[in-house]
C-alpha cells in the first residue's frame, strides 16, 4: 500500500512535469500539469498519514532503486509530517493554479512554470525521506535551484531578476555551510547512512560538535530566513507567481525548520543548554522583528513574506526551549517545545499557503500589490475575502483556529521555565514570553490592517471598484486551507498525539503520544494547565446561535436601514477620506521609531497669493533597511573588492587558464605528497 | 450538575452586573467632581432604549459590521464562563485557562478594530488603529503577568490559582503579587478604556479611541457592544480582584457560601469602581504617544514580579 503511493506520487510529479513540458498552454495542458501536483501532492500526503499512523518507518534499499548511485530514502516518522506539509500545501497549491496561471498564458513560460512547479513538489516530497547526506544534499539542491526558476517566472517586472539573484546567493552561501556540516557528521564521507552518523556524532569532540550545530544554523536558517539571513525573502516570495509563493512561504522555508530537527535533535541526540538558547534568541529576535517590519509593508504580498520570517521565529522559540528542556533531561517538557514547534510548522503552511493564494486572488482581480489601491473587496470577492478573514484570524493567533492552539503550546513549554534547576537561564523564559506576547499582538494589529485596508470599505482605485470574483479552481485550493486551519484548530486532540508519535525516539526523546492530550483537552505537563479548542469553538458558535435567538425572544426592535456613513455634517463621501495602511500602522512607527529611523519629505506647494491656500503636498516616508544597509552592505562591497582582484585572473584566454589548472595540480599533487 | 448550574447563573450575573458597575464608577465620578451624576441604574435604560431602536447602518459597510456585534458580545459572555467570579473550581476550569481569557478577549478587539475600518470613515480607521497598538502594547504585560501568577500558584488555569493563594494567603503580599498586581491594574485601564489612556465620557474628540471605533453603530448593534464594553470592565475587575485577593470565592457550593461569594464580589467590584472613579478625577489623559511609556512601565512591573516570584520560589 505505502509503496504503491510512494510510485504514484513520485510518477504523478513525473507526468506533471512531462505534461508541462510537452504543453502548459490550454486549458488541457494546465489542467494536466496541475492534476499531475494535486494528484503527486495528495498522495505524498496519504503515504506520510499512513506512514504515522502505523508507525512503521518506510524503508528503500538503494541498490534495488536505483544501484550505484549512491541514493538512500526512508520515511520515518518526522520525514512522514513533513511529507504532510509538502502535500497539504502543494495540493492546494496544484489546484489553485489551474486558475491562476491562465493569465500567464502568452506572457511567460507557462511550460517552464509547470515543470518546475511540478519537479520543486517532487524535490520537496524525497527531501525529507533522505537518508545520507549525498541524497540530503543533491535534494537541497534540486529544490533551491527549481525555486528559483520559479521566483523568475515573471522576469521581466521590476525586481524579480534581482531577488532571484539574491535568493540564489543566500541559498549558496547556506549550501555551502550545509556541505561543510556534513562532511564533519559524516566523517568525509557522504554516503554514509543517517543511522551511523547518528553513532558517529556521539564520537564528535565537543568543538567539532559546536562547529556542526552553528553551521547548521547558518545553512538551514538561511534557508529559512531566520533574522540576520532573511532579506532575501521578502523580496523573492512576493514576485514569483501567487500559487509559488505559497509553497514557498508554506514549505520550502519549512525545510530549515526540517533540518535543524533532523540534524540537531536526530543525528546530534541535542547538545549543551546554549543551543537551545541560540536558538531561542534566534527566533525570539525573528518573530519580533518580522511582525515589525510586516507592519510596515503596504505591499500585501512582501507583508505575508515577512510574517513568514515572524511564523518561522515563533517555531524557533519553540524548538529553543525544546533543546534547553533537552539539555537539562527534562523530556516531557523537551517533547512539548519541539510538538509546539512542529504543530506551528503544519499550522503556517496552511494559514500562510492560504493567505499567499488569498492575496493571489486579489492580484488577479485589481492587478497590483500595493494595499492603498485596494477596499471594497469584500464585496466583489465575498469568497475570497472569508477564506483571507479565516486566515487572518488564524494567523493572528486568535481562537478557536490553529494559530491560538500551538502559540498556547508555545507559551506552555515557555512556562515550564521554570522547571529549569538555573535561575539564569530560567530567566530567558519570561522575557521569550513577553517577546512572543508582543508578537502576536502586532500580529493581529497587522493583520487588522491587511484585511481591513485590503477589503474593506469603499474601493480605492477604479481597479479595485472592478474586481471580479477568482474561478472556482482558485476558490478550491483556498477552500482546502481553509478547512485545514479550522480542523487544525478543532482537532488538537489528534494532531498532538500524532506528534508526540512522530518524535518518540529521536535524541532520547519519550513516546508522549498519550501525554499531552486528554478527552478533548491539551495538557500540560505536571497538569500545569489545560485547555480545549474543541469546546470553546463549539461554546463559542453555540453563545453565536443563542444571542440572537434571546433577542428575538425578548422581541427586541429588528428594522434596520442603510443610509449614508456619518461624516460631521458633510455631503458625500469620497475613498479619499478614508483611513490608509500608511496611517493606520502611523501610531506603531512612531512607537518603534528607534528601530524604524523612518525619513520623511514634505514639500508643499502654497499657492502664489497667500500661504493658507495649498496647492498641492507630496508626502514620501520610508523607513531605514537596517540589515540591508549596516550587514549586507559592508558585505556586498567586500565581495565586490574581492571580485575586482579575481577579475585581473580572468583574461579569457584558454591558454592562461590551462596553466592555472596546471599550477593548482601541482600545487595539489605537493600537497598530498607532504600530508 | 449543581456546578454547570452554578456556571450558568454567575454568566448571567455578570451580565446582570455589568452596566451597573459602569453605571456606579460613572456616578461615584459625578459625585467626585461635584456634580450629582446620573443614577448608577442610567445604563440599564439606555440600553434597554437602544434594543428598542432602529439600526441604521452605512452603506459601505458589509456582512461584517453586522456580525461583529454579536461576535464580540458572544465572546465576552464565554470568558465569564472561564473566569471564576462567586466560586472556583468550576466545572469549565479545564476548558480554558487565563491565555485563552485574554486571546478570546483579543479576539472581540480584533473584530470591533475591522468593523470600525469597515463603514470607511476617517473616525473609525483612527479608532481602529489606535485600538489595536494599545492592544498590541498591553499583550506582553498581561503574559508576564500570566506568567507570575502561574509560576506561583503551578498553573495558568484559573481555578487552580484562586485555591493556591487560598490556601497560602502569604502569597498574596509577596512581592511577586503585589508587583503583578500593579502591572495588570495598569493594562486593565488600557484594555478598558479607561483614563488616563482613554476617555470613556467623551464622544467625537480627536483623542478618542474605543469610542471612534464603534461611532457607526446604533440600536441593538451598539447595544450589544455597549453591553459587552461593560462585562470587559467586569471581568477584568473580577480577574484583579479575585486572582490577587480570593477571599470570599466560594470553595463548596453550600448556599452560605456562595451568598457570602456573591456579597464579597459585589464588595471588590465596588470598591475597585471607587478606586478607578478617584482616579479619573485626578489624571489627565495621556497623550496618545504617552501611553506605551506607561505600558512600559507596567512591563517592567511585570518583569520584575515574575524575577522576584523565579528568585523567591
Amino acid at each position: 500500500m505505502m509503496l504503491i503511493l510512494f510510485l504514484v506520487m513520485i510518477s504523478a510529479y513525473l507526468l506533471g512535469a512531462f505534461a508541462a513540458l510537452l504543453s502548459g498552454r490550454g486549458a488541457v495542458g494546465r489542467g494536466l500539469v496541475s492534476a499531475g501536483a494535486a494528484v503527486g501532492s495528495a498522495a505524498g500526503l496519504a503515504l506520510g498519514v499512513l506512514v504515522i499512523a502505523s508507525g512503521f518507518p518506510l524503508t528503500f534499499t538503494s541498490a534495488r532503486l536505483l544501484p550505484l548511485t549512491g541514493v538512500a530514502l526512508r520515511l520515518d516518522g518526522l520525514g512522514a509530517f513533513f511529507l504532510v506539509v509538502v502535500g497539504l500545501v502543494g495540493c492546494a497549491a496544484a489546484i489553485y493554479a489551474f486558475g491562476y496561471s491562465a493569465q500567464y498564458a502568452g506572457r511567460y513560460s507557462l511550460r517552464l512554470l509547470g515543470v518546475m512547479f511540478n519537479l520543486l513538489l517532487l524535490a520537496l516530497s524525497l527531501q525529507v525521506m533522505a537518508d545520507n547526506a549525498l541524497t540530503f544534499l543533491v535534494l537541497w539542491e534540486a529544490m533551491s535551484l527549481t525555486a528559483y526558476w520559479l521566483v523568475l517566472t515573471e522576469h521581466d517586472q521590476r525586481g524579480t531578476v534581482r531577488a532571484g539573484v539574491w535568493y540564489l546567493a543566500m541559498t549558496h552561501a547556506g549550501f555551502a555551510a550545509l556541505i561543510a556540516m556534513f562532511l564533519l557528521l559524516s566523517g568525509a564521507e557522504l554516503t554514509t547512512s543517517f543511522a551511523s552518523m547518528r553513532a558517529g556524532a556521539a564520537l564528535l569532540s565537543p568543538g567539532s560538535r559546536n562547529v556542526v550545530f552553528l553551521l547548521a544554523l547558518f545553512g538551514f536558517g538561511a534557508k529559512s530566513g531566520i533574522i540576520p539571513l532573511h532579506v532575501w525573502l521578502p523580496m523573492a516570495h512576493p514576485v514569483a507567481p501567487s500559487h509559488v509563493s505559497a509553497l514557498l512561504s508554506g514549505v520550502v522555508i519549512k525545510m530549515g525548520i526540517y533540518g535543524l530537527v533532523r540534524v540537531l535533535l536526530d543525528l546530534m541526540g541535542g547538545g549543551p543548554a546554549w543551543w537551545g538558547g541560540v536558538v531561542l534568541g534566534v527566533g525570539a529576535v525573528s518573530a519580533l522583528l518580522g511582525v515589525l517590519y510586516a507592519l510596515m509593508e503596504h505591499d500585501l504580498k512582501r507583508l505575508l513574506a515577512y510574517h513568514s520570517v515572524e511564523n518561522i521565529g515563533i517555531i524557533l522559540i519553540g524548538i529553543g526551549a525544546g533543546l534547553i528542556f533537552h539539555s537539562y533531561g527534562l523530556m516531557t517538557l523537551a517533547a512539548l517545545g519541539f510538538i509546539s514547534g512542529l504543530y506551528h510548522t503544519i499550522n503556517h503552511a496552511s494559514f500562510k499557503g492560504l493567505l499567499f493564494l488569498g492575496a493571489g486572488s486579489v492580484l488577479h482581480a485589481t492587478g497590483t500589490r500595493n494595499m492603498e489601491e485596494m477596499g471594497g473587496l469584500i464585496k466583489r470577492m465575498p469568497w475570497t475575502a472569508l477564506f483571507f478573514l479565516v486566515g487572518s484570524v488564524a494567523i493572528s493567533a486568535l481562537p478557536p483556529l490553529n494559530g491560538f492552539v500551538s502559540e498556547w503550546l508555545v507559551f506552555q513549554s515557555l512556562l515550564g521555565g521554570s522547571n529549569i534547576p538555573t535561575p539564569e537561564v530560567a530567566v530567558v523564559m519570561p522575557i521569550a514570553v513577553g517577546i512572543l506576547a508582543l508578537t502576536s499582538g502586532l500580529a493581529a494589529a497587522c493583520f487588522v490592517k491587511a484585511f481591513g485596508i485590503t477589503f474593506l470599505a469603499i474601493p480605492r482605485s477604479r481597479e479595485a471598484e472592478h474586481a471580479h470574483e477568482s474561478p472556482p479552481s482558485m476558490l478550491a485550493g483556498m477552500a482546502l486551507l481553509a478547512i485545514a486551519c479550522v480542523a487544525l484548530g478543532l482537532a488538537p486532540f489528534v494532531v498532538v498525539p500524532a506528534l508526540g508519535r512522530v518524535l518518540a525516539g529521536l535524541g532520547g526523546l519519550p513516546d508522549t503520544h498519550a501525554v499531552f492530550s486528554l478527552n478533548l483537552s491539551l495538557v500540560a505537563p505536571n497538569n500545569f494547565a489545560s485547555m480545549s479548542p474543541t469546546l470553546v469553538a463549539l461554546g463559542l458558535l453555540f453563545l453565536l446561535g443563542l444571542v440572537p435567538l434571546v433577542m428575538l425572544i425578548f422581541r427586541v426592535n429588528r428594522r434596520w436601514r442603510v443610509s449614508d456613513s456619518w461624516g460631521c455634517g458633510r455631503a458625500g463621501q469620497t475613498s479619499r477620506m478614508e483611513y490608509t495602511a500608511t496611517a493606520f500602522a502611523e501610531p506603531l512607527r512612531r512607537v518603534f521609531a528607534e528601530l524604524y529611523r523612518p525619513t520623511k519629505e514634505l514639500s508643499i506647494d502654497f499657492h502664489p497669493d497667500s500661504k493658507y491656500f495649498v496647492q498641492s503636498i507630496e508626502y514620501r516616508s520610508e523607513i531605514t533597511p537596517w540589515f540591508e544597509k549596516v550587514l549586507y552592505g559592508p558585505l556586498l562591497w567586500f565581495i565586490r573588492f574581492v571580485a575586482s582582484l579575481v577579475r585581473r585572473l580572468q583574461s579569457g584566454s584558454v591558454h592562461i587558464y590551462l596553466f592555472y589548472i596546471f599550477v593548482v595540480l601541482l600545487i595539489l599533487l605537493l600537497i598530498a605528497r607532504w600530508s | 450538575m449543581t456546578g454547570y448550574l452554578l456556571e450558568i447563573s454567575q454568566a448571567l450575573m455578570a451580565l446582570a452586573l455589568a452596566p451597573g458597575l459602569v453605571g456606579f464608577v460613572r456616578w461615584w465620578k459625578a459625585r467626585l467632581q461635584g456634580r450629582r451624576g446620573a443614577p448608577p441604574w442610567l445604563v440599564y435604560y439606555d440600553l434597554r432604549k437602544l434594543f428598542g431602536k432602529e439600526v441604521v447602518i452605512s452603506k459601505n459597510a458589509s456582512w461584517l459590521f453586522r456580525f461583529t456585534p454579536y461576535l464580540v458580545f458572544s465572546s465576552t459572555l464565554a470568558v465569564t464562563l472561564l473566569v471564576p467570579l462567586i466560586a472556583a473550581p468550576l466545572p469549565f476550569d479545564r476548558v480554558g485557562d487565563l491565555l485563552l481569557v485574554v486571546y478570546l478577549l483579543l479576539l472581540g478587539t480584533f473584530f470591533l478594530a475591522l468593523a470600525g475600518l469597515d463603514p470607511g470613515t476617517a473616525f473609525g480607521g483612527m479608532g481602529a488603529s489606535r485600538e489595536m497598538t494599545i492592544a498590541a502594547i498591553a499583550e506582553p504585560t498581561i503574559a508576564l503577568s500570566i506568567f507570575g501568577l502561574a509560576v506561583g500558584a503551578g498553573s495558568t488555569n484559573l481555578g487552580r490559582i484562586v485555591a493556591q493563594t487560598l490556601a497560602h494567603p502569604g502569597a498574596a503580599i509577596s512581592p511577586g503579587h503585589l508587583l503583578g498586581f500593579a502591572a495588570l491594574f495598569i493594562v486593565m485601564l488600557a484594555e478598558t478604556g479607561r483614563l488616563p489612556v482613554d476617555n470613556p465620557s467623551t464622544h467625537l474628540e480627536l483623542t478618542m479611541i474605543h469610542e471612534a471605533m464603534t461611532l457607526e453603530y446604533s440600536g441593538r448593534y451598539l447595544a450589544l457592544i455597549e453591553w459587552a464594553a461593560a462585562l470587559r470592565l467586569l471581568i477584568f475587575f473580577s480577574l484583579l480582584a479575585n486572582m490577587f485577593a480570593p477571599w470570599g470565592v466560594a470553595t463548596t457550593l453550600t448556599p452560605v457560601a456562595v451568598s457570602v461569594a456573591v456579597i464579597a464580589l459585589i464588595a471588590k467590584l465596588g470598591a475597585l469602581g471607587l478606586v478607578v472613579a478617584l482616579l479619573e478625577t485626578r489624571l489627565a489623559k495621556l497623550r496618545l504617544f504617552r501611553v506605551p511609556e506607561l505600558l512600559a512601565v507596567s512591563f517592567v512591573l511585570a518583569l520584575l514580579a515574575v524575577t522576584s516570584s523565579f528568585l523567591l520560589r
